[in-house]
């Protein structure tokens, strides 16, 4: 970052961002709503209405795109968390720019986590029955069960999540209540919790967001692991794999880091003066991080090959002939191939890492090859179960395409009015990255 | 208060006794015959009519939606004229060890005292995570709400609920008829005797390839026909413990013409 920025000019950079909207910001997030509202919550509506019988699921591909996403988006979650918590603990000074945007990434994420969950019940307005409290119809969880694990670690992730948030964005809401004006300045005033900046509260916030950082740093191993179980904790050919949490927690990584490079690119474009904060610097270190994943995430794939191949049953032979020698999946497996373990390996060259190659075709690229390793798992490995009889292919209907893509922009919708309530940099984490001398023009 | 701690630390005495959780009342177990099956379809029909499946149409068996809770496999070995055809009905295998117990988040899928895997369709919140486990496939869901229009009403079994869409089912045992049969022997003051519960299949199979009965009991004829040394369990490699025992179909070396 440019150490000749002044505290007033960090400050009125950030708010900027808050309050400077032009009508090119309504046209777009008009549209990301109506489309929202047309691609999810009608087929949504619809689907509640008439059954999950309008997906393409069946007897033995009982779990089809909707899982693939809800894994998918427990793994966009990670990249914030990693940043947030692990990097806030080593005190790593890259992250202050890009922490708050990729924590909020984390917080939306995780909201279509749930949304993926209910959407792909078949009774969803029971959903409280899998919470374990005392009650009269004498119901109770199953401990046992992996889908519980579920409800606990992602129960967990999301509150944790949000608090680390909130707490690390109180400064931040004292800072813009000064300048704010109308419902804003209440909200500010009101969320601040009469911070005023005093040294004993600075101590006090540090040592919050310390613990919470602790705390949460399990998590981004334990999370991805639980939803890996899912899988792994079945007999099916191609789920029952031990190698299972490691490869899930290093894809989530992957594709959350993709996602946190495409995020800060997009934001980049369209806020110019966040060019100012988020530099090549950061795009050097981020990358750094994409390639050392993607070296492991290659090595786990080949294991994950190579252990169905070494325990030779017929099933996984059959699951495996089917993933990796038929059309079209061979061309998505080559694909995913290409895309995650091929390449970010380009990232190795310093040129490509701040190009325009390298900040928006590798994360798309990456982030597709990511939601295919899911895809490959999850409806494939049941369409080639134990009895022949039984074996059925998955075509997804247009109810299940839709949803994904309409929970997408109903994501971009729900940042972008994140965007323009809260500040999406940290501004007085930037601060601390200013030079000294620079700090006295307030 | 005494009296009512009194009374709990008696019932618990039941639970701490050793291996109380592991003891059934019976091990309902079914016995097929592979040798006398002849793959007539006469068993799916009765589940049909027994349990209230709905008959969902061409297109939705095409998507491979079909309700049958009993199967008949096909499998053909060889090309045209040297074929072998062997059929293998297939239904909830009852497993003692069952998978589908584990994934299930709300036990809706549970196991009872009388060794049968129950669901239980009103506690079903529909996460399709016991029909992903199970390694045989036999279970079915609710996709859609099906209508039994007028008069299709009127052939519905009484014992037995109607589904609606969002739950999971399969294969009972006709645990109605096991009801039923012990209500009955509770009433005359006896056990169950052997025979006296017939599920829909087993009463309507034609060839009597399909024996019923209680594995606790050593003189049932069940028990005494998974002794036989044709026995074995549908992917017994697994270790899901099943209840359901197969009789291997003892076929001719080489080639043939019925197979």
């Amino acid at each position: 970052m440019d150490r000749t920025i002044t505290y007033k000019e960090a400050s009125e950079d950030i708010s900027g961002i808050i309050t400077k909207t032009g009508w090119k910001y309504y046209a777009v997030l008009t549209l990301m709503a109506v489309s929202a509202v047309s691609f999810l919550f009608l087929p949504w509506a619809y689907q509640i209405y008439s059954g999950q019988g309008v997906t393409g699921l069946n007897a033995p591909v009982f779990w089809g795109l909707y899982l693939v996403n809800f894994i998918y988006w427990v793994g966009i979650a990670h990249a914030g968390t990693l940043i947030s918590a692990m990097l806030y603990i080593t005190q790593t000074p890259w992250r202050r720019a890009i922490a708050r945007g990729a924590e909020t990434m984390t917080f939306f994420a995780l909201f279509l986590v749930s949304l993926f969950i209910f959407v792909h019940m078949g009774r969803p307005w029971n959903f409280y029955w899998t919470m374990p409290y005392p009650n009269q119809r004498q119901i109770w969880t199953n401990f046992t069960s992996p889908i519980t694990f579920d409800v606990f670690a992602i129960g967990t992730y999301t509150t944790s999540s949000i608090v680390f948030l909130f707490f690390g964005m109180i400064p931040d809401l004292a800072s813009l209540s000064h300048t704010a004006t109308g419902w804003r300045k209440r909200l500010y005033t009101a969320l601040s919790f009469g911070w005023r900046g005093t040294d004993r509260q600075w101590h006090l916030q540090a040592k919050a967001c310390m613990f919470f950082g602790a705390f949460i740093m399990p998590l981004v191993v334990s999370v991805h692991s639980v939803v890996s179980w899912d899988f792994a904790l079945s007999v099916v050919p191609g789920y029952a794999k031990t190698v299972f949490a490691p490869y899930f927690v290093t894809g989530a990584l992957l594709s959350g880091f993709a996602g946190v490079l495409l995020m800060l690119s997009i934001m980049r474009e369209a806020y110019p003066v966040m060019k100012k904060y988020v530099t090549a610097y950061h795009y050097d270190k981020v990358t750094i991080f994409v390639v050392v994943l993607s070296l492991i995430w290659s090595y786990l794939t080949l294991m994950e090959v190579v252990t169905g191949l070494y325990a030779n049953t017929s099933q996984e032979i059959e699951h495996l002939k089917y993933k990796l020698a038929i059309s079209p999946f061979s061309y998505l497996f080559a694909l995913m191939i290409f895309s995650n373990s091929v390449l970010p390996l380009l990232y190795i060259f310093k040129k490509l890492r701040n190009s325009f190659f390298g900040r928006f075709i590798i994360p798309v690229f990456v982030l597709i090859g990511m939601w295919l390793e899911r895809f490959l798992i999850v409806p494939n490995s049941l369409s080639r179960k134990f009895l022949p009889w039984m074996w059925h292919d998955y075509s997804p209907t247009w109810v299940e395409y839709s949803i994904p893509i309409g929970a997408l922009f109903f994501f971009i919708s729900m940042f972008m009015v994140f965007i323009k309530v809260f500040p999406i940099i940290a501004i007085f984490e930037v601060k601390e990255d200013i030079g000294i001398p620079m700090r006295k023009s307030h | 208060m005494a009296g009512f701690l009194e009374r709990i630390t008696e019932r618990w005495k039941v639970y701490r006794e050793p291996g109380f959780f592991k003891k059934l009342d019976h091990k309902w177990t079914m016995v097929i015959d592979l040798d006398k099956c002849n793959g007539c379809g006469a068993c799916v029909l009765a589940c049909y009519a027994e349990n209230n499946l709905p008959v969902v149409g061409k297109d939705e068996c095409a998507m491979s939606r079909a309700f049958s809770w009993l199967r008949i496999e096909r499998y053909i070995d060889g090309e045209y004229p040297d074929v072998k055809v062997k059929f293998i009905p297939v239904m909830c295998q009852h497993c003692s060890k069952a998978p589908c117990e584990t994934g299930c988040p709300v036990y809706a899928t549970y196991h009872n005292q009388d060794g049968l895997n129950v669901q239980v369709y009103n506690r079903c919140v529909g996460t399709f995570t016991c029909a992903t486990y199970c390694p045989y496939d036999v279970r079915r869901f609710n996709w859609r709400s099906y209508k039994f229009e007028q008069p299709l009403d009127h052939q519905l079994n009484p014992d037995v609920t109607v589904r609606e869409m969002g739950v999971m089912e399969k294969c009972t045992f006709c645990i109605q008829r096991i009801r039923a049969a012990k209500d009955k022997a509770k009433d005359e003051g006896r056990t169950v005797q052997d025979g006296e519960v017939l599920p829909a299949c087993v009463q309507s199979c034609p060839t009597g390839a399909m024996i019923f009965g209680d594995l606790l009991d050593p003189n049932s004829k069940a028990a005494k026909l998974a002794k036989s040394p044709r026995r074995y369990r549908l992917l017994e490699e697994l270790n899901a413990d099943p209840s359901v025992i197969y009789l291997k179909r003892v076929m001719k070396e080489g080639p043939s013409k019925h197979g």
